[in-house]
């Protein structure tokens, strides 16, 4: 016997209220899977940070300044142990004071005094001239504090996807919301 | 690795500046048995298929009264995978000047050149390797102050 009739009448209802009830039930089971992927990526993330002792474990190449070894998009993995000394011949990722973006070049003289003290400069690889034109007025070196990491692994290309949502903010609200509603709507069979 | 070198100091403002020339032979690819082919797989080969290229430096290494250690890369070449993997250069003059953070390079008498180089992969780990052989070079007490570099 067919049930197509059950929509309509008392017992109608019911099904229809089941029917939304279990769409609140999904919805919030959805919504909790969706918070558990964010926060174990947040939690991978800052347990790179603790292993790696850097700030910023994964960083995208902006610039040329480093080819041929190093394009736009490259991605590199980084690493800060305090008692890493720092060497010439070293890639080192570092930050200019007032600057928020790092710059990621090779280690061309190193200072180093009985203390510990370390003072060094930096240059690109693709640079004719050092990056004492890139530090702060006055600035001539560079010391322990400025490190993000020294780059120890590499993987091309990968960090493009980052450059593109930087520049075309539109794509990187189009994948988010991509993202995020594929998350809510995927049914677990 | 062999380097002959012939050295003068002069001041500049308030420190030493090095001069250095000095010729490089190494040859990268050496294995155990010497020289090999480029493709023999045998060999203790450096350039494999996951190098990209080696950047190598030629480092001058040593003490100071005011610093313990001091490192200035005096030279660099990048070297492509496909390059000749033979290094000859004779009577090269450092890239890059030599300046000291103060006087230490006057009457120094120990510095150390090494040729190390950094093996940059297609993906992957990105090591730094000292080659093997390096030279001590001595500077002189005086400074000279005619440069004809």
């Amino acid at each position: 016997w067919p049930r197509s009739g059950g929509i309509r009448g008392g017992a109608g209802m019911d099904l229809f209220g089941d029917l939304r009830r279990m769409n609140k039930r999904q919805l919030y089971y959805q919504v909790l899977n969706f918070a558990m992927i964010v926060s174990s990526a947040l939690m991978i993330w800052k347990g790179l940070i603790v292993v790696t002792g850097s700030e910023s474990p994964i960083v995208v190449v902006l610039s040329g300044s480093m080819e041929p070894a190093f394009h736009r998009g490259d991605l590199l993995f980084l690493t800060n142990f305090y008692d890493d000394p720092i060497r010439a011949g070293e890639i080192v990722v570092f930050k200019v004071e007032g600057r928020d973006i790092p710059i990621v070049h090779r280690v061309i003289k190193v200072h180093e005094k009985g203390n510990g003290n370390i003072k060094f400069l930096t240059k690109g690889d693709n640079n004719e001239v050092d990056d004492r034109g890139l530090y702060k007025e006055g600035q001539n070196w560079l010391e322990k504090k400025d490190v993000v990491g020294r780059a120890r692994g590499f993987l091309p290309y990968v960090g493009m996807v980052t450059i593109i949502m930087n520049d075309y903010p539109k794509f990187k609200y189009a994948l988010l919301a991509v993202m995020g509603a594929y998350v809510l709507l995927k049914r677990e069979s | 690795l062999r380097k002959n070198v012939e050295d003068f100091t002069g001041p500049r403002e308030r420190s030493d500046l090095g001069f250095v020339t000095f010729d490089i032979t190494a040859d990268i690819l050496n294995g155990k048995n010497g020289l090999q082919t480029f493709w023999n797989k045998n060999a203790l080969i450096i350039f494999d298929w996951n190098v990209k290229q080696l950047f190598l430096y030629l480092s001058a290494e040593y003490s100071t009264k005011n610093n313990a250690l001091n490192q200035v890369v005096l030279w660099d070449k990048i070297m492509l995978r496909g390059d000749n993997p033979r290094l000859s250069l004779k009577d090269m003059k450092s890239k890059y000047f030599f300046f000291d953070d103060g006087n230490g390079l006057k009457g120094n008498r120990n510095i150390t050149l090494t040729l190390s180089w950094n093996v940059v992969p297609n993906a992957g780990v990105l090591p730094l390797v000292t080659g093997s052989g390096h030279v001590s070079v001595p500077f002189p007490d005086t400074y000279e102050t005619t440069k004809s570099y």
